[in-house]
């Protein structure tokens, strides 16, 4: 019984410990972020890395979901004789839950793992020490630009995963099983409103951009130097980004909706 | 140039450092010898400000490295050059770039002399050729004369070498031994290497400090190390098998060990 509440004890400090840690460069990060701006290039490079080369899976997951949206929603609208509004069902799906969520889990495992891998593989072979003793400091140099990547990269992502899905849902809806083109697009138009659907939409995807770019960079700085420790560092990443973007999306969509 | 008083350092309950006291004179090559894992790399690292000592003072061309501010220990930096074990370049830079980065983040020099530091500086390690290569191409000697190429970019008054000689071939070692004493009287820096490689470092050290178990044992000039009376000492610079230092880990009898039966361990 008191080496469990040892164990306890001891897991609970570390975890808070750690906590501490990650808010502490949060802060160095951001504070960071200013020193970015003037060096567009670095940023440029990250906004590639992180946001064009996750474009690919983003858009191929997009359209797959918009398909099965597409095909799952006509067969359950059409019961009700309701298959016009198909485009809606599509649309509201994606841009409020869907596109930040999917692309969010996406996110994580595309452009996370390869943040904490990269920035784990640069401690372990002392690149971030050299820098150090350049007087450089990595946290400016190498942490922030990839930090304001993610955070940018996201939504733009979420945006195309949703607009991509709906045109996934047309595709199938309108192309293989019929629902009439005017209607799919003109139902949509008249029911998706801009602050609740979008707008809210796209603060779900920079908080998922936020939390997950964060994650990803932290479990790198903070990663064992060792081989085993990057790869467990990584694997933190994906299981902790996804955890993080679940709750948060339940706790948004709460504080979004909570009074419809 | 570097003075460390009582200096006391831990990790967890395992004592690196127990008052260590040594002084580091400019100009001259100083190593810092000892067994591997007795914290020589750790020395760096305080001298260099990445670790903060739990007692005592590392003074370093006047300024007191625990007493700094961040931007204080920022600007000696600039004065400091380090050679890491690895070498520490940055991968994704090729060999011209990962010289020039100190230079382009700490002046505003036009990239025309930028061009001509690299290539001077290039050429001091016999690497002027090797600019456009991507650190994934170089040999590990190579790789640590770019590097030393780095440290120097900026013009220090002193490097420190973290085990330059470590895993390198005999004409490899050969160069990076030239490298060191040329770029110390040449430059007129203060070296600080600290290594475990008996003959090379003492081939080119000025003063030599032995460390182990937390503590100095001995230091003096290379002539005198290798005349101490210290079996240890001894045992170290000759690279005896047994000695002080044992060659088995304890254990019990050895045929009462083979004997035995049940328990593997």
């Amino acid at each position: 019984m008191v080496r469990f509440l040892q164990y306890l004890g001891g897991g609970t400090l570390t975890n808070f410990t750690k906590l501490g840690r990650g808010a502490r460069f949060l802060y160095l990060t951001m504070a960071g972020v200013g020193s970015v701006l003037p060096r567009f290039r670095l940023l440029l490079n990250q906004l590639y890395s992180v946001g064009v080369l996750s474009f690919l899976i983003i858009s191929i997951s997009g359209l797959f979901v918009g398909m099965v949206l597409g095909l799952q929603g006509y067969y359950i609208l059409s019961d009700f004789g309701a298959e016009e509004t198909l485009g809606v069902m599509v649309a509201a799906s994606l841009v409020r839950e869907l596109g930040p969520v999917v692309s969010g889990l996406l996110f994580a495992g595309r452009a996370g793992s390869a943040l904490t891998a990269e920035i784990g593989l640069m401690k372990a072979t002392e690149q971030l020490s050299g820098m150090e003793m350049m007087a450089v400091d990595p946290i400016k140099r190498i942490v922030s630009p990839r930090f304001l990547a993610g955070c940018l990269s996201m939504p733009l992502l979420a945006a195309l995963f949703s607009a991509i899905g709906i045109i996934g849902g047309e595709l199938v809806g309108v192309g293989l099983l019929g629902v009439d083109e005017g209607a799919y697009w003109a139902q949509m138009q008249a029911k998706i409103d801009f602050q609740d659907d979008i707008a809210n939409g796209f603060i779900k995807s920079l908080a998922f951009g936020f939390v997950a770019t964060w994650i990803a960079l932290f479990e790198g700085y903070d990663a064992v130097p060792t081989a085993e420790g990057v790869s467990r560092a990584t694997t933190r990443t994906v299981v902790n980004s996804a955890f993080s973007i679940l709750g948060l999306d339940f706790i948004l969509t709460a504080l979004m909706f909570g009074d419809d | 140039m570097v003075s460390i008083r009582d200096l006391s350092f831990a990790r967890g309950s395992h004592k690196i450092f127990d008052g260590v006291s040594l002084d580091i004179e400019r100009g001259k090559i100083t190593a810092i010898m000892g067994p591997s894992g007795t914290g020589k790399t750790t020395l760096l690292k305080l001298m260099g400000g990445q670790l903060c000592p739990d007692q005592g003072e590392i003074v370093v061309d006047g300024q007191n490295i625990s007493l700094s501010s961040r931007d204080q220990l920022y600007d000696l930096r600039k004065r400091m050059g380090m050679l890491f074990q690895s070498g520490a370049l940055l991968t994704d830079m090729s060999v011209y770039d990962n010289v020039a980065f100190p230079l382009r983040e700490h002046t505003h020099l036009p990239e025309s002399m930028i061009r001509t530091l690299v290539l001077m500086k290039l050429e001091a390690v016999g690497l002027r050729g090797a600019r456009g290569l991507m650190p994934s191409e170089l040999s590990g000697g190579m790789a640590r004369r770019v590097a030393m190429a780095r440290a120097i970019a900026l013009d220090p008054m002193m490097i420190m070498y973290d085990e330059p000689f470590t895993g390198q071939d005999p004409i490899s070692m050969g160069v990076l031994l030239h490298l060191i004493k040329s770029l110390n009287s040449t430059l007129g820096l203060t070296s600080i290497i600290v290594s475990h490689d008996v003959v090379e470092t003492s081939a080119i050290a000025d003063y030599i400090y032995v460390l182990a178990n937390g503590k100095i044992i001995d230091h003096g000039t290379p002539i005198a190390i290798k005349q101490s009376p210290s079996a240890w000492i001894h045992q170290f610079m000759t690279g005896a098998a047994d000695g002080p230092v044992h060659f088995h880990y304890p254990a019990k009898n050895y045929i009462d060990d083979l004997l035995s039966t049940g328990k593997r361990y």
